[in-house]
């Protein structure tokens, strides 16, 4: 590792956070813009005048803005999230549980999502142009052109309903077997898998394609590599940068996309939790899980530039 | 090694390559056009014994590339083989199929590309890439074809033969690459290699270098090669037969003494002695309207001056050329005049008065009064405008002219560049590279300016297309009064067109004066490497020129 490389990747993290900064503020200001106020919410159409200004008093709702803002951040940055006004619980606690059960369910369709999307992605390339290339992109664009619930819908008809083979209702609990663990998130995390196997897919295609056009293929060519190799030797490494990057995009949107499916399987996740909220209008949580879904995103950003940087060679190895 | 044999590839002893009627087709999408099929290589037949190495020249489009790829079973895009036989070793490998190609790639025949730096893959080690075919095909151990590059490598004299497989390739200069390139195709030990135009990406001070090493490794491992290129003087150099060629047809093919002596046909004779414009010197005038004082740039915040005190002036309605290898400062220094990179310090006056450092500081007028013509026609212009949007552009823009009057001075215009009112319409997808150039003159000449910064203009073209630029140059020069800052590494062109030369060296002019001082001895030691560096159309010049070297060229 070379000083111009750790010099780049400090970069990039201080303009991470920096970029979380700046979130947190507009989350913040989001949820302030939003009309309705939370005392009447909790109260209810018949509070008196009275009782509305003692229960915002109490909230803290009173203080300017940017000290409710301070307040809100010092509390972040030492881990209390604040207590969520529907339930009167630490939000911390109750999304502790939660964020595991989403980066577990977002993890194992990861695990199959991205083999397998760059597999095809090479093997799209190997027969460009010919039928494989078009049955693996035209299967692969019409999963992704279904809405999720659909897909997630059609699961359960034939994989819970019709065959019986696994649950449709995904429920998890703590100390739950891994066995059965994994059963119950099969169908979940098979639609996740279909909703973000072709975007990857598609991106190594192109992103191999166009390296594909080089000189240097040309010389493994005249080598006498054969096509495949060709492809995996000398076209992909070359490739990889965009195709980390379309991947780490497609897993913020395995952990912070999965609302949707969430909902559809009854999975206990953060999609869950924030839709539970929103509908009670419990500002406090939607902010905490706000932030927590930006802070995933920038994150793998973060990942995904550092590791393009550490693809490049003329980084990894000046002259 | 060049012999005078009366009858070439006639002797069938240790015959080695046998090329027979050989039919290369392609398919062509002309835009609004169906698809047509055309025939790029019309029945050339050739043949090469062991160890002997054939010159194929001809100019952009000849089919000098495609034959030679030929040799491999290879087709660069669609291009196909529809007729013919190639027979390599006694059979016809066309006959082979896939899998048969893929055995003699990179084991009986290799390649060696034009330009090494794209030819090597970035992400790999240049030991890995090197040692790779031999691997492939089984040849040797991963230990014996290493002590083979290495020794290689010490053969082609690149520097630290022993470590510099480790480095990647862009830790490694343009003409170390095309040794190492040279050495990856020598390493598997084919029969045959197929030069690509090997040296002409290099500047004129490494090609010799480069030349020289490949010479030597063609003799030292008796293997045969196929020498691609458009440079008569450079194959002259290697070759002991040369065969020319043109629009897919064979032209002549005979020794190379013969060829270059005594071309039997007209077209080779052209090629032979395209070279030469007379054009003599006009004396510099008593004040010249633009003058670069005490230049220097640097790109970004860097510490590395690109230009160290550069000084020059220019008179009206002559021209200046700036000479030098890559890397010397020649384009910055047009950048620093046309004000896209400010200089740090020193000044540019214009007609008396200083012109602003920064491009965006510039009034209209005065950028009207600098314009530029670029290397690559093709990607300087809008691929969806039309040639009299393009030329009519600067019309509108600097003098408000439009409608009738705009179509009849494009249409007096591309008179100017020696192109009918037929091109109006065209876009330039549509038009050959020295077509395109003209157009890129007329859009310039447009803006009726007092100077012209020409980068380079005819590097990418064929010797006789470059030469007719270069003749409407002058001549536009004439009629127009237009001054010329002529950015080349092409000493020939620089004699042909010059009336003061600047040579450039490192950031710094090292040489400047009239055309007649310049290139009047005695030289400095930069300037007399880069005049004997300029290869001549002469047997044996490269082993006299090594020999008569001063000093060794930098960026080898």
């Amino acid at each position: 590792m070379s000083s111009p490389i750790l010099k780049l990747i400090a970069q990039r993290i201080a303009l991470g956070i920096v970029l979380l900064l700046a979130v947190s503020v507009l989350i913040f200001a989001g949820t302030q813009i939003l009309p309705g106020d939370v005392a009447q919410a909790i109260l209810g159409q018949s509070a008196t005048p009275e009782s509305l200004a003692n229960l915002r008093e109490q909230l803290g709702l009173n203080a300017p803005a940017y000290v409710r803002y301070f307040h809100w951040l010092g509390g972040v940055l030492v881990g209390d999230l604040g207590t969520a006004m529907s339930s009167g619980q630490d939000i911390a606690t109750s999304i502790k549980g939660r964020l595991w059960n989403t980066l577990f369910l977002a993890f194992w369709a990861a695990i199959v999502a991205v083999p397998l999307a760059i597999i095809l992605g090479l093997i799209a390339v190997r027969y460009r142009n010919g039928w494989v290339d078009k049955l693996i992109s035209g299967l692969a664009l019409a999963s992704t052109s279904f809405p999720e619930f659909f897909i997630g819908y059609v699961l359960v008809y034939f994989f819970a309903v019709k065959w019986q083979i696994f649950p449709g209702i995904s429920t998890v609990y703590d100390g739950m077997p891994f066995g059965e663990r994994m059963q119950a998130i099969a169908l979940p995390a098979t639609a996740l898998t279909l909703v973000v196997l072709a975007h990857m897919m598609r991106m190594t295609r192109a992103a191999i394609l166009n390296v594909m056009q080089s000189a240097y293929v040309e010389t493994a060519e005249l080598k006498g590599l054969s096509a495949f190799n060709v492809i995996r030797k000398h076209a992909f490494p070359n490739a990889i940068a965009p195709i980390i990057n379309v991947v780490m995009l497609n897993l913020a949107y395995l952990i912070v996309g999965v609302v949707v499916v969430e909902v559809i399987f009854v999975y206990p996740g953060m999609g869950q939790y924030l839709v539970d909220h929103v509908t009670k209008r419990d500002v406090p949580v939607v902010q905490a899980v706000g932030l927590i879904f930006a802070a995933v995103y920038i994150t793998l950003n973060i990942i995904a530039d550092i590791a393009a940087i550490i693809a490049n060679p003329r980084l990894r190895h000046p002259k | 090694m060049a012999d005078t044999k009366a009858n070439p590839g006639q002797s069938k002893q240790g015959l080695l390559l046998d090329i027979r009627n050989l039919r290369i087709e392609a398919t062509v999408y002309p835009p609004g056009e169906a698809p047509k099929n055309i025939v790029l290589v019309h029945d050339v037949s050739l043949t090469l014994e062991k160890g002997k190495v054939l010159g194929l020249i001809g100019e952009s489009g000849a089919g000098k590339s495609t034959i030679g790829l030929s040799s491999m079973g290879y087709g660069r895009g669609g291009v196909r083989i529809t007729g013919g036989e190639v027979i390599l070793n006694g059979r016809d490998i066309l006959k082979t199929g896939k899998d048969g190609f893929r055995k003699l790639r990179g084991r009986e025949v290799c390649y060696v590309a034009q330009s090494a730096a794209a030819a090597f893959n970035p992400a790999h080690k240049l030991m890995d890439q090197v040692v790779e075919a031999t691997l492939l095909h089984g040849t040797a151990t991963r230990a014996e074809a290493e002590k083979r590059a290495v020794a290689l490598f010490k053969k082609l004299s690149l520097p630290n033969p022993e470590t510099i497989g480790e480095r990647f390739p862009h830790q490694v200069s343009g003409g170390q690459l095309q040794r190492v390139m040279t050495a990856m195709a020598l390493c598997s030990e084919p029969d045959l290699i197929v030069f690509d135009e090997p040296t002409t990406a290099l500047d004129v001070t490494t090609q010799i270098d480069v030349l020289a090493a490949i010479k030597d490794a063609i003799r030292d491992t008796h293997v045969a090669a196929l020498y691609i290129t458009h440079d008569l003087a450079v194959v002259a150099q290697v070759s002991d037969e040369i065969m020319v060629l043109r629009h897919g047809r064979l032209v002549e093919w005979g020794g190379t003494r013969q060829i270059i002596k005594e071309p039997r046909q007209e077209y080779t004779n052209a090629l032979v002695s395209v070279h030469e414009i007379e054009h003599a010197e006009q004396k510099p005038g008593t004040a010249p309207f633009l003058s670069v004082k005490n230049v220097t740039a640097a790109y970004g915040r860097s510490h590395i001056k690109v230009l160290k005190n550069v000084s020059v002036d220019i008179y009206p309605g002559q021209t200046l050329a700036v000479v030098g290898e890559s890397g010397s400062g020649k384009s910055t220094l047009a950048r620093a005049i046309t004000g896209l990179l400010p200089p740090e310090e020193g000044t540019v006056t214009f007609d008396g008065r200083p012109l602003a450092n920064r491009l965006a500081d510039r009034p209209k007028e005065d950028l009207r009064q600098l314009q530029m013509i670029y290397q690559m026609a093709d990607v300087a212009m809008n691929p969806r405008q039309t040639v009299g949007t393009i030329i009519g552009r600067p019309l509108e823009f600097y003098f408000g002219i439009r409608g009738r009057e705009r179509d009849k001075r494009v249409a007096e215009l591309l008179d100017k560049i020696e192109m009918g009112k037929g091109f109006v319409d065209r876009y330039p997808a549509e038009l050959s590279g020295g077509q395109k150039q003209r157009v890129c003159i007329a859009r310039s000449l447009a803006a009726k300016p007092k100077l012209i910064i020409c980068d380079e203009v005819t590097s990418a073209l064929d010797p006789l297309v470059a030469h007719g630029i270069l003749k409407l140059l002058l001549d536009l020069q004439k009629e127009e009064n237009v001054a010329y800052l002529f950015i080349t590494h092409d000493l020939a062109t620089v004699k042909s067109i010059a009336d003061s030369i600047a040579v450039m060296y490192r950031g710094e002019v090292v040489r400047y004066g009239p055309k007649s001082t310049v290139l009047t001895p005695p030289f400095d030691a930069y300037t007399d490497l880069l005049l004997s560096s300029v290869p001549e159309m002469e047997i044996g010049w490269l082993e006299k020129a090594i020999k008569g070297r001063r000093m060794a060229s930098a960026g080898n």
